[in-house]
Protein backbone atom coordinates (compact mmCIF):
# COMPACT_ATOMS: atom_id res chain seq x y z
CA UNK A 1 0.00 0.00 0.00
CA UNK A 2 1.17 3.71 -1.26
CA UNK A 3 1.02 6.06 2.04
CA UNK A 4 1.55 9.16 1.65
CA UNK A 5 1.32 12.15 4.25
CA UNK A 6 -1.58 14.69 3.55
CA UNK A 7 0.64 17.15 2.50
CA UNK A 8 2.43 15.19 -0.56
CA UNK A 9 -0.65 13.70 -1.20
CA UNK A 10 -1.90 17.55 -1.67
CA UNK A 11 1.13 18.67 -3.53
CA UNK A 12 0.61 15.35 -6.13
CA UNK A 13 -3.18 16.29 -6.28
CA UNK A 14 -1.84 19.88 -6.89
CA UNK A 15 0.24 18.98 -10.04
CA UNK A 16 -2.12 16.52 -11.74
CA UNK A 17 -4.99 19.36 -11.56
CA UNK A 18 -2.85 22.58 -12.46
CA UNK A 19 -1.56 20.14 -15.44
CA UNK A 20 -5.31 19.14 -16.72
CA UNK A 21 -6.70 22.97 -15.78
CA UNK A 22 -3.35 25.10 -17.62
CA UNK A 23 -3.96 22.91 -20.72
CA UNK A 24 -7.66 22.45 -21.10
CA UNK A 25 -9.00 26.35 -19.98
CA UNK A 26 -6.35 28.23 -22.16
CA UNK A 27 -5.70 28.22 -25.99
CA UNK A 28 -1.99 29.05 -26.46
CA UNK A 29 1.19 26.90 -24.83
CA UNK A 30 2.51 29.90 -23.12
CA UNK A 31 -0.93 30.85 -21.44
CA UNK A 32 -1.42 27.35 -20.91
CA UNK A 33 1.80 27.15 -18.87
CA UNK A 34 1.05 30.57 -16.71
CA UNK A 35 -2.25 29.28 -15.54
CA UNK A 36 -1.14 25.69 -14.90
CA UNK A 37 1.42 27.64 -12.61
CA UNK A 38 -1.26 29.37 -11.38
CA UNK A 39 -3.76 27.43 -10.67
CA UNK A 40 -0.67 25.30 -8.87
CA UNK A 41 0.10 27.94 -6.42
CA UNK A 42 -3.48 28.73 -5.80
CA UNK A 43 -3.69 25.28 -4.62
CA UNK A 44 -0.23 25.40 -2.64
CA UNK A 45 -1.57 28.62 -1.33
CA UNK A 46 -5.12 27.52 0.03
CA UNK A 47 -3.48 24.15 1.38
CA UNK A 48 -1.01 26.28 3.71
CA UNK A 49 -3.81 28.72 4.59
CA UNK A 50 -6.41 26.46 5.41
CA UNK A 51 -3.45 24.53 7.60
CA UNK A 52 -2.47 27.42 9.29
CA UNK A 53 -6.19 28.51 10.10
CA UNK A 54 -7.03 25.25 11.41
CA UNK A 55 -3.64 25.35 13.61
CA UNK A 56 -5.42 28.92 15.07
CA UNK A 57 -8.91 27.56 15.79
CA UNK A 58 -7.27 24.45 17.57
CA UNK A 59 -5.10 26.51 19.71
CA UNK B 1 -34.04 46.66 -53.43
CA UNK B 2 -32.74 48.76 -50.60
CA UNK B 3 -35.56 46.94 -48.50
CA UNK B 4 -33.32 43.55 -48.44
CA UNK B 5 -29.91 44.97 -48.58
CA UNK B 6 -31.27 46.49 -45.10
CA UNK B 7 -32.44 43.53 -43.95
CA UNK B 8 -28.83 41.33 -45.15
CA UNK B 9 -26.91 43.87 -42.86
CA UNK B 10 -29.59 43.46 -39.64
CA UNK B 11 -29.21 39.41 -39.75
CA UNK B 12 -26.55 38.31 -38.27
CA UNK B 13 -24.39 35.09 -39.59
CA UNK B 14 -25.10 32.16 -37.68
CA UNK B 15 -21.98 30.62 -35.71
CA UNK B 16 -20.16 27.99 -37.25
CA UNK B 17 -19.46 24.54 -36.24
CA UNK B 18 -17.86 22.30 -37.82
CA UNK B 19 -19.85 19.17 -36.77
CA UNK B 20 -17.78 15.78 -37.87
CA UNK B 21 -17.29 12.79 -37.66
CA UNK B 22 -14.40 14.09 -34.88
CA UNK B 23 -16.34 15.81 -32.82
CA UNK B 24 -18.20 12.26 -31.65
CA UNK B 25 -14.81 10.20 -31.92
CA UNK B 26 -12.87 12.66 -30.31
CA UNK B 27 -14.95 12.68 -26.61
CA UNK B 28 -15.92 8.98 -26.86
CA UNK B 29 -12.27 8.20 -27.44
CA UNK B 30 -11.10 10.78 -24.79
CA UNK B 31 -13.36 8.76 -22.12
CA UNK B 32 -12.14 5.55 -22.78
CA UNK B 33 -8.55 6.41 -22.73
CA UNK B 34 -7.53 9.57 -21.25
CA UNK B 35 -5.73 11.96 -23.22
CA UNK B 36 -6.70 9.79 -26.40
CA UNK B 37 -8.61 12.59 -27.57
CA UNK B 38 -6.04 15.02 -28.29
CA UNK B 39 -3.79 12.19 -29.53
CA UNK B 40 -6.41 11.38 -32.67
CA UNK B 41 -6.18 15.43 -33.52
CA UNK B 42 -2.36 15.08 -33.46
CA UNK B 43 -2.39 17.44 -30.31
CA UNK B 44 0.73 14.98 -28.87
CA UNK B 45 1.93 17.03 -26.15
CA UNK B 46 -1.41 18.30 -24.51
CA UNK B 47 -2.45 14.92 -25.17
CA UNK B 48 0.73 12.86 -23.37
CA UNK B 49 0.66 15.43 -20.42
CA UNK B 50 -3.24 14.80 -19.94
CA UNK B 51 -2.80 11.23 -20.17
CA UNK B 52 0.07 11.34 -17.73
CA UNK B 53 -1.64 13.45 -15.31
CA UNK B 54 -4.79 11.67 -15.14
CA UNK B 55 -3.48 7.64 -15.47
CA UNK B 56 -1.24 8.67 -12.59
CA UNK B 57 -3.54 9.90 -10.42
CA UNK B 58 -6.10 7.29 -11.09
CA UNK B 59 -2.98 4.60 -10.35
CA UNK B 60 -2.02 6.38 -7.23
CA UNK B 61 -5.50 6.34 -6.00
CA UNK B 62 -5.97 2.18 -6.33
CA UNK B 63 -2.23 1.82 -4.97
CA UNK B 64 -3.23 4.11 -1.84
CA UNK B 65 -6.21 1.49 -1.49
CA UNK B 66 -8.65 3.92 -2.70
CA UNK B 67 -12.47 2.69 -2.70
CA UNK B 68 -14.11 2.79 -6.20
CA UNK B 69 -17.94 2.89 -6.22
CA UNK B 70 -20.31 1.08 -8.07
CA UNK B 71 -23.26 1.56 -9.69
CA UNK B 72 -25.93 2.64 -6.58
CA UNK B 73 -29.28 4.45 -6.24
CA UNK B 74 -28.50 5.00 -2.13
CA UNK B 75 -26.57 7.52 -0.81
CA UNK B 76 -25.82 10.99 -3.11
CA UNK B 77 -22.69 10.99 -2.27
CA UNK B 78 -21.91 7.69 -3.16
CA UNK B 79 -24.06 8.24 -6.52
CA UNK B 80 -21.81 11.55 -7.31
CA UNK B 81 -18.78 9.25 -6.64
CA UNK B 82 -19.89 6.63 -8.85
CA UNK B 83 -20.53 9.55 -11.22
CA UNK B 84 -16.88 10.88 -10.80
CA UNK B 85 -14.90 7.17 -10.95
CA UNK B 86 -17.10 6.43 -14.29
CA UNK B 87 -15.66 9.89 -15.51
CA UNK B 88 -12.18 7.75 -16.10
CA UNK B 89 -13.69 5.78 -18.54
CA UNK B 90 -11.04 2.67 -19.36
CA UNK B 91 -9.62 3.01 -16.81
CA UNK B 92 -12.87 2.19 -14.45
CA UNK B 93 -13.48 -0.80 -16.36
CA UNK B 94 -10.52 -2.28 -16.13
CA UNK B 95 -10.35 -1.80 -12.31
CA UNK B 96 -14.08 -2.92 -11.94
CA UNK B 97 -13.32 -6.04 -14.36
CA UNK B 98 -10.40 -6.64 -12.16
CA UNK B 99 -12.38 -6.30 -9.03
CA UNK B 100 -9.91 -3.67 -7.46
CA UNK B 101 -10.33 -0.98 -5.41
CA UNK B 102 -11.85 -1.99 -2.24
CA UNK B 103 -10.91 0.41 -0.24
CA UNK B 104 -9.61 0.87 3.58
CA UNK B 105 -12.53 2.62 5.16
CA UNK B 106 -10.38 3.01 8.55
CA UNK B 107 -7.49 4.32 6.72
CA UNK B 108 -6.63 8.21 6.09
CA UNK B 109 -4.51 7.26 3.05
CA UNK B 110 -7.05 5.01 1.52
CA UNK B 111 -9.65 8.38 1.57
CA UNK B 112 -7.16 10.10 -0.16
CA UNK B 113 -6.86 7.60 -2.96
CA UNK B 114 -10.26 7.60 -3.34
CA UNK B 115 -10.46 11.45 -3.66
CA UNK B 116 -7.89 11.00 -6.27
CA UNK B 117 -9.66 8.45 -8.32
CA UNK B 118 -12.97 10.78 -8.00
CA UNK B 119 -10.96 13.72 -8.87
CA UNK B 120 -9.38 11.94 -11.94
CA UNK B 121 -12.44 11.41 -13.43
CA UNK B 122 -13.96 14.53 -13.36
CA UNK B 123 -10.73 15.88 -14.93
CA UNK B 124 -11.43 13.30 -17.75
CA UNK B 125 -14.75 14.68 -18.51
CA UNK B 126 -12.94 18.36 -18.84
CA UNK B 127 -10.26 16.91 -21.18
CA UNK B 128 -13.39 15.04 -23.02
CA UNK B 129 -14.82 18.92 -23.45
CA UNK B 130 -11.58 20.41 -24.65
CA UNK B 131 -11.31 17.27 -27.19
CA UNK B 132 -14.77 18.06 -28.11
CA UNK B 133 -14.05 21.84 -28.85
CA UNK B 134 -10.60 21.33 -30.38
CA UNK B 135 -12.95 18.93 -32.69
CA UNK B 136 -15.15 21.63 -34.15
CA UNK B 137 -12.79 24.06 -34.17
CA UNK B 138 -13.89 26.17 -31.02
CA UNK B 139 -10.23 25.81 -29.40
CA UNK B 140 -7.01 25.53 -31.49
Amino acid sequence: MLTLSHFNAALLFSVFASTVFGITQRDTPRDQFRYGLYCFAMFMGGLIVAGWVMWALRH
Amino acid sequence: MADQVARKEVVAPAPVTHLSHMSILAPALAWLVPGAGHLIQKRWIRGSLLMGSIVIMFVLGLLMQGRVYQPNGGDVLDILGFIGDLGSGGLYIITRTFDLGHGIVAHATADYGTKYMIVAGLLNFISMADAYHIAIGKKC
